[in-house]
């Protein structure tokens, strides 16, 4: 690991005063954090297996953009597992005032569902705890286990009910598409609970890691998450998870979206030959986005203000980007000054109301 | 308002097309059952033979997995891109409101009332000649179809 400068490289940019971060990571020193959260039968399974953790390294620490350089520090804990530091950096330091934690612990690849069921709980009592108990600026992303959605639902139904938790955490890549009916009981449990189903990159690995198959390098699964986030639009879409829950929104974080308008052109324009397929999608399908689907806005994939304007008058709607700074990766573009460089209503709408028009941020004294 | 005769009612069966060239336009006249539909044979996405595809019927759906198929025959979908229009209405399935293609009144009518129909000859504009050539008995016996625009 190279020396990391001490320069805060995020506190030179401009404050994003009030707004709500909705992709933050946070991250566990060791596994051994979630032993108090776990039964004594799983605590036993993993100290008696050897087992190291479950972190997936879906961002090797030294690689490139992976890791915020200033917060790499030697001598520290590892990036984004203090809470205090968190918060200072993502809230302290930026004048935001909410933050979304989305946990990206290895849950979801394994094949043992009742142990993946069994983290997942730990995971969102050790969230809770050491997380959101602390600071109330601060809320986070269920973690399920979607090897079984029954029990991802038992585990919604578990957690929803105090609004600390504010959306349930998906992977772009899974064992099937996400739009299939083995997923529909996580979706029903969040529309129940008003919760937003969150999409972020990489997953399992029972999946290749791009759509067209496994990639040799880690540029090439980096470079296709998008094209995964593709396919998945088009499947919710057509499998008529959004024709069955009305209510229901996604979130695709940390994938950019300029990919997006070109597929709602090409979408609409092949539904109208091509809709007795699935007839239930009974409006055109860049309605169905619009409404839907929402994207934050870290790593931004378009240049500027300018680039950023353009794009909402692609998409045709202002409600659907979030502001995000995908603390504490560091893509090549966080998107700040984008977003604070477009006008006054727009630059608010994406810096905070469209995510509290989304999220149930007031819930429970939460605030 | 200008009428045409374009087919005997017994030249097609239900379900069966012919498309007849009026006044430079090429229409489709469709039999569903006992109904006749006039439609322009020009698809108002991309001007392809819309006339030329596939009968259908119209699909809804009550929900995924949920297919509900009704008015079988009654939905032309065109042969380039599928796009449906309503035989009836000449609206298109997808976007009514904004896309339909011109469909035209059709009335089914007696040979005798169409030829009771031809204005007479007036008196003292034609003289009859000193010849009388070979004539045919003309059929009055069908029924015809009419298109009107």
């Amino acid at each position: 690991m190279s020396a990391p400068t001490d320069a805060r490289t995020e506190q030179s940019a401009p404050p994003t005063t009030g707004a709500v971060d909705v992709d933050v990571h946070h991250d566990l020193a060791a596994v051994e954090e979630l032993f108090p959260y776990l039964d004594a039968h799983w605590r036993d399974y993993v100290v008696e297996r050897g087992l190291p953790g479950f972190d997936t390294n879906y961002y090797p620490q030294a690689s490139p953009m992976s890791v915020r350089p200033d917060l790499l520090r030697p001598d520290g804990p590892p990036p984004a597992t203090d809470p205090a530091t968190v918060a200072a950096d993502v809230l302290d330091r930026t004048g935001s005032s909410t933050a979304i934690l989305n946990c990206l612990y290895g849950v979801q690849p394994m094949q043992n569902e009742y142990l993946a069921a069994a983290l997942s709980s730990a995971l969102n009592d050790w969230q809770r705890e050491r997380w959101l108990a602390v600071d109330p600026r601060l809320r986070a992303s269920i973690v399920v286990p979607t090897q079984n959605a029954e029990l991802a639902a038992r585990e919604i139904d578990r957690t929803a009910a105090d609004g600390a938790f504010v959306q349930v955490l998906m992977f772009v890549r899974d064992r099937m598409q996400l739009g299939k009916r083995f997923f529909w009981p996580i979706y029903e449990a969040a529309e129940r609970h008003g919760l937003p189903i969150a999409v972020h990159p990489f997953g399992s690995f029972n999946h290749p890691n791009t759509p067209a198959g496994w990639a040799s390098t880690y540029i090439e699964e980096y470079v296709a998450q998008a094209q995964l986030f593709h396919a998945q639009v088009v499947s919710i879409v057509c499998q008529g998870v959004l024709a069955r829950f009305p209510e229901l929104r996604f979130v695709l974080l940390e994938s950019g979206a300029s990919w997006l308008p070109p597929l709602m052109w090409r979408f609409d324009k092949d539904w109208k030959g091509l809709r007795h397929d699935t007839p239930w999608v009974d409006r055109a399908p860049s309605d169905l986005i619009r409404r839907h689907f929402r994207l934050a806005t870290a790593p931004l994939d378009v240049e500027g203000p300018d680039g950023l304007l353009r794009l909402i008058d692609q998409l045709g709607s202002d409600e659907m980007l979030l502001y995000s700074s995908d603390y504490p990766h560091h893509h090549h573009d966080p998107g700040v000054g984008s977003v604070l460089g477009l006008p006054d209503d727009l630059r608010q709408k994406v810096l905070s109301g469209n995510a509290r028009a989304l999220y149930p941020l007031d819930r429970g004294g939460h605030r | 308002m200008s009428r045409h005769v374009v087919a005997r009612t017994d030249e097609l069966a239900d379900g069966e097309r012919k498309i007849v060239e009026i006044e430079g336009r090429s229409i489709g006249l469709f039999r569903v059952g006992d109904a006749w539909y006039a439609v322009r044979n020009t698809c108002p996405h991309q001007s392809g033979p819309l006339c030329r595809g596939y009968l259908t019927g119209l699909l809804e759906s009550d929900g995924p997995g949920e297919f509900r198929y009704s008015r079988r025959g009654e939905m032309l979908r065109c042969p380039w891109h599928g796009w449906e229009f309503d035989l009836r209405t000449g609206q298109s399935w997808v976007d009514p409101t904004r896309l339909r293609v011109r469909h035209y009144e059709t009335t089914v009518e007696p040979g005798s009332a169409l030829l009771t129909g031809t204005p007479p000859v007036a008196p003292g504009q034609r003289v009859p000649g000193p010849y009388t050539a070979e004539t045919y008995e003309v059929s009055v016996d069908h029924d015809y179809v009419v298109i009107e625009f």
